[in-house]
């Protein structure tokens, strides 16, 4: 039937009732590409982290825990870059995010992070593989580690900058929930290729991470109701099960096997899948909840609604005064300017 | 109107926005209906019953404007005493002959006798009062489907708007014209206008929303076979002298009085010094026709062979013209075929893609058609004028040059005029003289030698003695003296300056705007406008004051320019003998009109002195409901199903359907929509067009959707005696079921813009339609017909000529009751 | 930059002036959109028009089934899209009658516009909203949109690398990446027409002035008259939208007189600029950086349990 009123969200009677267009998106879902995006949010917050990681293992003088580390930020960042690279429409215009330098976007604030990020930790690596300009090396990776927080959780404020409802709603949690989430793969990267010997408290880095994780998204979820549905439901919502399971699981396997090799292989490995999968369940999220109307117009439509009847307490509307004749006055005005217009417009043309 | 002259439509907008209330009367619910504070739905093809109801309505409370309708109208007349009634004879008025199949006016005619108390039983009032008595609001619900809550509001309103301080205007267009009783539609509605005092006045009329850019020119300097420009009859067989042609255009009183000017002049147009008094100004060599020449008739004579040669210029009909298989088939069997367009259009392409060759009606190998396809400049690459629905013309300047080989249809006529005088210059054979004697002589301009189109405006303003161009068509004479290519634009080139290129903006001049572009005639914006003054010369109101008498200065004045003798005074009595515009009294406003005053009942009926009586075919003195040619019920007024002299071809390929058949139980209509142009070769062309209306669709109610079971966006199928067509189903609350003598009717609706061709491309809506006409006009009735609708889509190569042909058995058309005929019921 | 105002105050609600804001000095009025879509007609002469000025590509040809929209949404090639909206208006008597005629339970649904006293047909031109705080400009990172003088947001096709950002910001999902082109496109305001002194293509071709271009105060106060004037005839529902300096996006350049709530048009009901939240953004991301730095050097330097 060929009307656009109604209730798109069919079958499940607990949906919400509400009115679209067709039951057309209002949102444009992100352009961001699979599984570039993913990777790059992923990449980008492993490399941060492992920064730190290895700054503080150089401090601790654990030197293949803090080669281990640099490397990883390395081969991380650069990866990161590509994925970001990758997905732009015209890549060979990367350059022209440091045409400016704003921070009302994460973006641009991140490229310009990045961009000292980025040849800091591609230098520590450098000097750890090639062997060269040690000292240089370790002082750019301690460099490389002041902003590796900032790497960790930057890319969390990028998405929730936006007005997909599923990341936008979830601004206060989501730099909590990347944030850990970087800190657990670092840890379990490190567990994976480091020695034994000196992987001493990188569990326990693994176990705030992930706990940093699973107690920021569960109290997001919490938080957010409908929007957050499609954290909950679908392809997304598995993700981020898979990605909880995972790092929860990870976690307590490196703690546990803290002492075993295999076991702390093995909870490395759980914890960098785990990581990643985070990053493709919220990425998956997002584009559901643009892809929606539901999710845009129900949230808005109560606050709209609440707004309306608070102020209809305050002050009951007043009595309407009509003045028709500056309506028709104006009409002739703007033929005027109109008619005056549309001949210069040929001309133009 | 929105849909089709959105732009025309700004200013119905605007009244709105004044408080105007807009009513909007048509089958379906259109860009129109939703911005008009009132809609009615109404079945196709019934608009004389509505109408007849509001003209009943008025005349049962006497609600008429009694002072103009008795001194501008002919409601005073006196009808002979032998002139019998529909009423009387069940919807047949008198002097029928059933074998001939039509009308002797005689025994309509007026006495000449008048009774200004309008009591007279044989006075056309009471004549008009009888005739509609019978369409009540009752009847108006069983034949159109509209309550008659809504009808009465309608009647009420437009009654209540009307008189000294208030006028009411009628738009209409195709919806009334496409029937076969297109005419007699919009007559109803000058009745009605003319009883409620609404012509010749500001913000009244019947305003007629005209076609392509330029239609309304192209009938004033006719591109129709039975008129020469200005509404000058074409010459027929048995007017053997200019005398005889003359008397049969000529009235006693009125403008019509001076048409031997006018003819003389035109005459003097096309052959200069050729055309003298003594060779009775060329009239011999005249072409001169003896029957229907219409372009239907003309393509049924493609088809019987005796029309061999074909030029389209501008025109798709392969697309675009009812029983559009019809069309094609004639296409394919001419000799050759000349096509101007912009576009290869469906037309000039058939011989390798019509429909017919994949359903094996026709083979490429077997056309013998020559097809000649040359590109045509658009109306941006050339100079010229439009003529819009207000008689309004407007010139165009060219903005670019035409691509490559693409030339105005100017520069063709010409050249092809100029080369085969060449080839001629030296005949001496006789037939060749009016070729070599026509006045060719325009000035060439340009690198592809354009003839100059202002020469040839200047020339259809005429000029006098003195070579100079005229500047009223009062200046004409019969003498030979003055040249004028067509009457009623003389004047368009007054001074010798382009008249129709004024563009001073209406906010520098008054509000009628006068000085931009030019009217005819004679620059009045609104005909008959002397209308707007009461019989003593004085605006009926100050509020409508439009021209008036000023006594001081003795003539006419006001914001346009009269419609009138400017120095004849209100009190003006012709004395005995007068002739022409001089017989015409002080209170004649209808100037145009033998006796001065505007028609309720038409003594000739419409045949006129046209083509029409030649053809055998007078239409009745006054609007009736006839049903359609094809009709799912009966006629509800009388016995008489559909219109006597309705025009039909029967014939095994223009079979009709059945009136109140069950096999064909649905009426769907066409239309245009804003999107497309007509047959489509200037909009499924375009991509930022054709992707506004992707594909051709029908538009179909919920509940005829659930009777036939079509889905919405699914595919339906629509089947006639003709054609079946398939189509993308829209199910829109748009189209809704009227309740008809008791019972649902439901209607289709089909825009016919679509064919093979271009981005956008489907079935043609027009292959659905039979050839059934106007008597007056021959115009087709594309607007109401019958068909069936079911889920899905058609068969495909031959099994669509027998899914056809099975339906045409099943209706009883082949093998059975006959073709169409079957329908005097 | 002007110093005087607070960096929240530049990023939502009421905004004096838009372009002095965003640092031309002495700019021209600010200009936009008033569409009263109560007077359109669904003739789609903008969607046409601005295709030919601009040179948009055409946006597919598919037929969509929503009354007479088959264009769909607004996008990377089509900045402006009327929409059509068919709204059945219910009188049980009359329906019950022709359900009666078709031989259906009263109850049974048999619409018919004169059965239900009609259809209400509702027809909206959409545009890019020319936002007071845009979403798009706020977060593109190459500066590829701006702000123009007339305070219009316009992209720079040579500056703008694709990256999409403008596209997951925008509360309306105007604006948007072009396929095979991989530039992001919407609505310029007709840049280059206004800075000659021409309408917009848009305006220019509007047969009803459903489209009317102008200084925005003056829109406002116009559009408030026509509004106040149809709920007086008795249009109960007509509402201006996105006309409010105080709502989420601190008002449009470009706002609509609507018949129904703005989501029955597929409009968000309350749309609001990301970037409002912002800063409290850049403090949480500042506690989180923390905490991760606490936790790696607590756990590894702090030396674990
Ligand atoms: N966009 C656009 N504009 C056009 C054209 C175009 O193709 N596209 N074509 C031009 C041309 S050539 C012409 S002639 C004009 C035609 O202009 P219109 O006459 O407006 O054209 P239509 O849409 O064919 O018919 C008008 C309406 O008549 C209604 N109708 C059908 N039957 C009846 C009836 O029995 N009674 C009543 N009251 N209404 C009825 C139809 O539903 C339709 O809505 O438009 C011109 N303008
Ligand atoms: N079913 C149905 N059929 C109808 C109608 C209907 O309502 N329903 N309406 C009827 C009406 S009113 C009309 S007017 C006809 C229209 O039917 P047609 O006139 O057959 O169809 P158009 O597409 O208008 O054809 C006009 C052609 O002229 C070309 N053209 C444009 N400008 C020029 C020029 O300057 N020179 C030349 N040489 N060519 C040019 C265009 O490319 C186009 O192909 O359709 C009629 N048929
Ligand atoms: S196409 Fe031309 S004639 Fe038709 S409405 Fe538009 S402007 Fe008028
Ligand atoms: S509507 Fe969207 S694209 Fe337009 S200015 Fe606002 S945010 Fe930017
Ligand atoms: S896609 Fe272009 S315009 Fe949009 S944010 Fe990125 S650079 Fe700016
Ligand atoms: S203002 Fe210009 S660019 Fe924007 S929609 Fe109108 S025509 Fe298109
Ligand atoms: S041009 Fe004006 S009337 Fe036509 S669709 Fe666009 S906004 Fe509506
Ligand atoms: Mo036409």
């Amino acid at each position: 039937m060929n009307s656009a009123a109604g209730n798109s969200a069919s079958g499940n009677s607990r949906q919400p009732e509400f009115e679209s267009y067709y039951g057309r998106p209002v949102l444009k879902a992100p352009t961001w590409k699979s599984p570039d995006v993913p990777l790059y949010l992923f990449l980008g917050g492993l490399s941060g982290s492992s920064s730190i990681l290895a700054a503080a293992a150089d401090l601790t003088g654990r030197l293949a825990l803090a080669r281990v580390g640099r490397v990883t930020a390395g081969v991380g960042i650069a990866g990161s870059v590509l994925a970001l690279v990758h997905d732009l429409g015209r890549p060979a215009r990367f350059v022209n995010m440091l045409r400016v330098f704003k921070p009302t976007s994460p973006l641009s604030m991140g490229s310009w992070t990045l961009a000292v990020y980025g040849p800091l930790a591609g230098a520590a690596a450098a000097s750890e593989v090639l062997g060269v300009a040690r000292g240089l090396g370790r002082l750019a990776g301690l460099g490389a580690a002041a902003l590796g927080p900032v790497m960790s959780t930057y890319t969390a404020v990028l998405i929730a900058d936006s007005a997909v409802p599923a990341w936008h709603e979830a601004h206060p949690e989501m730099p909590f929930m990347f944030g850990g989430s970087a800190m657990a793969s670092a840890a379990g990267v490190a567990l994976i290729a480091a020695p034994i010997a000196e992987t001493g408290g990188v569990a326990h880095m693994a176990l705030v991470g992930a706990g940093m994780e699973l107690a920021s998204s569960q109290e997001m979820e919490r938080r957010l109701g409908l929007v957050g549905e499609p954290y909950r439901k679908g392809r997304s919502g598995g993700w981020m099960w898979t990605a909880q399971a995972l790092t929860g699981l990870g976690a307590l396997t490196a703690l546990v096997g803290r002492r075993s090799r295999v076991a702390s292989a093995a909870g490395g490995v759980l914890l960098a899948a785990g990581s990643l999968s985070l990053r493709y369940g919220v990425y998956l999220a997002g584009v559901e909840s643009a892809r929606d109307p539901k999710y845009t117009v129900v949230p808005q439509r109560e606050r709209a609604d609440a707004r309306a009847a608070a102020s209809a307490e305050a002050e009951p509307a007043p009595t309407p005064q009509v003045t028709r004749h500056r309506r028709v006055l104006w009409v002739h005005g703007a033929h005027e300017a109109r008619d005056g217009h549309r001949h210069r417009a040929f001309r133009r043309r | 109107m929105a849909e089709n002259h959105p732009v025309a439509f700004q200013w119905v907008v605007e009244a709105k926005l004044r408080g105007a209330e807009i009513i909007d009367v048509d089958p379906r619910f259109t860009r129109t209906s939703a911005l008009a504070n009132r809609y009615v739905s109404i079945r196709a093809g019934t608009d004389i019953a509505f109408l007849g109801g509001v003209i009943n309505y008025v005349l049962s409370r006497g609600l008429e404007f009694r002072e103009y309708v008795v001194n501008y109208t002919n409601a005073a007349m006196l009808v002979g005493e032998d002139f019998q009634d529909t009423e009387d004879l069940d919807g047949l008025f008198s002097g029928w002959d059933e074998q001939a199949g039509n009308y002797d006016a005689s025994s309509w005619q007026l006495t000449g006798e008048r009774d200004d108390t309008l009591e007279h039983p044989r006075c056309v009032f009471q004549v008009l009062r009888r005739h509609f008595a019978r369409y009540t609001p009752e009847m108006v619900e069983r034949v159109c489907g509209v309550p008659p809550a809504d009808f009465t509001a309608i009647a009420e309103s437009m009654t209540r708007n009307s008189g000294r301080d208030r006028t009411t205007a009628i738009v209409y267009s195709l919806g009334w014209t496409q029937h076969t009783i297109g005419v007699q539609n919009i007559r109803a509605a000058s009745i009605l206008q003319l009883l409620l005092g609404n012509m010749g006045r500001t913000g009244g009329g019947i305003l007629a929303l005209r076609g392509h850019a330029s239609i309304q020119g192209s009938t004033d300097v006719p591109t129709l076979f039975d008129l020469l420009p200005g509404y000058l009859p074409m010459p027929h067989v048995g007017q053997d002298d200019f005398d005889t042609y003359v008397a049969g255009g000529q009235l006693p009183a009125g403008f019509w009085g001076d048409f031997r000017s006018y003819a003389v002049s035109l005459q003097k147009a096309w052959f200069g010094d050729a055309a003298t008094a003594e060779n009775d100004w060329y009239f011999d060599r005249m072409p001169r026709i003896s029957t229907d020449h219409g372009t239907y008739r003309t393509v049924l004579d493609q088809i019987e062979g005796r029309c061999k040669g074909y030029f389209l210029v501008g025109e798709n009909p392969a697309v675009g013209s009812a029983n559009a298989k019809l069309q094609r088939m004639a296409l394919a069997n001419l000799d050759w075929l000349v096509v101007r367009d912009l576009q290869l259009i469906e037309s000039a392409t058939f011989w390798r893609d019509a429909p017919e060759i994949e359903t094996g009606e026709l083979r490429t190998t077997e056309i013998g058609t020559e097809v000649f396809f040359l590109p045509a400049a658009a109306h941006t690459e050339k100079d010229g004028t439009f003529t819009n629905t207000q008689r309004m013309l407007q010139w165009h300047h060219k903005a670019i040059e035409p691509p490559e080989d693409a030339r105005s249809d100017l520069w063709f006529y010409y050249h092809l005029g100029r080369r085969i005088r060449q080839k001629l210059a030296d005949s001496t054979d006789p037939r060749d003289r009016p070729l070599l004697d026509l006045t060719w002589d325009y000035p060439e301009e340009g690198p592809v030698a354009e003839p100059s189109a202002e020469a040839v405006l200047r020339e259809i303003n005429g000029t006098g003695p003195d070579g100079r161009t005229l500047s009223v068509s009062t200046q004409l004479r019969d003498d030979g003296s003055t040249r004028c290519g067509v009457w009623i634009y003389c004047g368009s080139y007054a001074e010798e300056v382009n008249q129709t290129a004024r563009r001073k903006p209406w906010t520098e001049q008054n509000w009628v705007a006068g000085e931009w572009g030019w009217v005819w005639p004679n620059n009045r914006r609104i005909l008959y406008n002397r209308a707007s003054a009461d019989p003593a010369g004085r605006p009926w109101s100050e509020r409508k004051a439009y021209v008036w008498w000023d006594e001081e200065q003795g003539r006419w004045t006001g914001h346009d320019i009269p419609d009138f003798e400017a120095s004849k005074p209100p009190t003006y009595v012709p004395p005995a003998g007068a002739r022409g515009p001089a017989a015409l009294a002080g209170t004649d406003a209808f100037i145009m009109r033998g006796d001065g005053k505007a028609a309720l009942f038409l003594p000739k009926g419409l045949a006129d002195g046209r083509f029409s009586t030649l053809v055998g075919l007078a239409d009745g003195p006054m609007p009736t409901h006839y049903e359609p040619a094809e009709s799912p019920v009966a006629n509800q007024a009388y016995g008489r199903q559909s219109n006597p002299v309705a025009r039909r071809y029967p014939r095994p390929d223009n079979l009709y359907n059945p009136p109140r058949s069950e096999v064909f139980p649905y009426v769907y209509t066409t239309y245009r929509l804003t999107e497309h142009h007509t047959a489509g070769g200037m909009s499924r062309t375009l991509p930022y067009l054709a992707e506004l209306q992707p594909e051709f669709f029908c538009e179909v109610s919920p509940a005829l959707a659930a009777e036939r079971g079509l889905e919405h966006m699914g595919w339906a199928t629509i089947i006639s005696a003709r054609a079946a067509i398939e189509a993308r189903v829209l199910v829109t609350r748009r189209m809704n079921p009227l309740r008809v003598e008791g019972r649902i009717v439901h209607q289709v609706g089909l825009p016919y813009h679509w064919g093979q061709r271009g981005v956008s491309t489907g079935d043609s809506a027009n292959d659905l339609l039979s050839m059934a006409l106007d008597p007056n006009t021959l115009i087709q009735e594309s607007k109401v017909a019958t068909c069936d609708i079911q889920p899905g889509r058609r068969p495909r190569g031959p099994a669509l000529v027998e899914f056809v042909r099975s339906y045409q058995r099943r209706a009883g058309l082949i093998d059975g009751s006959g073709n169409g005929e079957a329908d005097h019921g | 930059m002007v110093e005087h105002r607070s960096l929240t105050e530049r990023l939502s609600g009421p905004l004096a002036d838009v372009a002095d804001d965003a640092g031309y000095s002495e700019p021209p009025p600010r200009m936009g959109f008033f569409t009263d879509t109560s007077v359109c007609i669904g003739c789609k002469a903008c969607e046409v028009a601005c295709k030919e000025w601009n040179d948009v590509p055409e946006d597919g040809i598919k037929l969509l089934g929503s009354s007479y929209d088959n264009t769909g949404q607004l996008g990377a090639s089509t900045w402006r899209h009327v929409k059509f909206i068919e709204q059945p208006i219910y009188v049980p008597e009359r329906h019950d009658q022709l359900a009666a005629d078709l031989g259906q339970a009263p109850t049974q649904s048999t619409p018919s516009t004169q059965d239900e006293a009609g259809v209400r047909w509702l027809m909206a031109s959409d545009v890019c909203k020319h936002c007071t705080h845009a979403a798009c400009l706020d977060v593109c990172p190459t500066g590829a949109l701006i702000r123009t003088e007339t305070a219009t947001v316009v992209v720079q096709p040579d500056v703008c690398n694709g990256c999409g950002y403008c596209v997951t910001a925008c509360p309306y999902g105007v604006i948007d990446i072009r396929e095979g082109d991989g530039r992001a496109f919407k609505c310029t305001l007709c840049y280059d027409r206004t800075g000659a002194g021409l309408m917009p293509a848009c305006a220019t071709a509007c047969p009803t002035e459903s489209i009317q271009y102008g200084p925005l105060d003056e829109l406002r106060e116009r559009a408030n008259a026509r509004v106040t004037q149809l709920q007086l005839e008795g249009e109960t529902q007509a509402q201006l939208y996105n006309e409010r300096p105080d709502d989420g996006v601190g008002g449009a350049g470009a706002f609509f007189l609507l018949l129904d709530k703005p989501e029955v048009y597929g409009f968000p009901p309350d749309p609001v600029v990301t970037t409002r939240d912002i800063r409290k953004m850049w403090g949480y991301l500042a506690g989180a950086a923390a905490a991760v730095a606490a936790g790696v050097v607590g756990t590894l330097i702090g030396g674990g349990p």
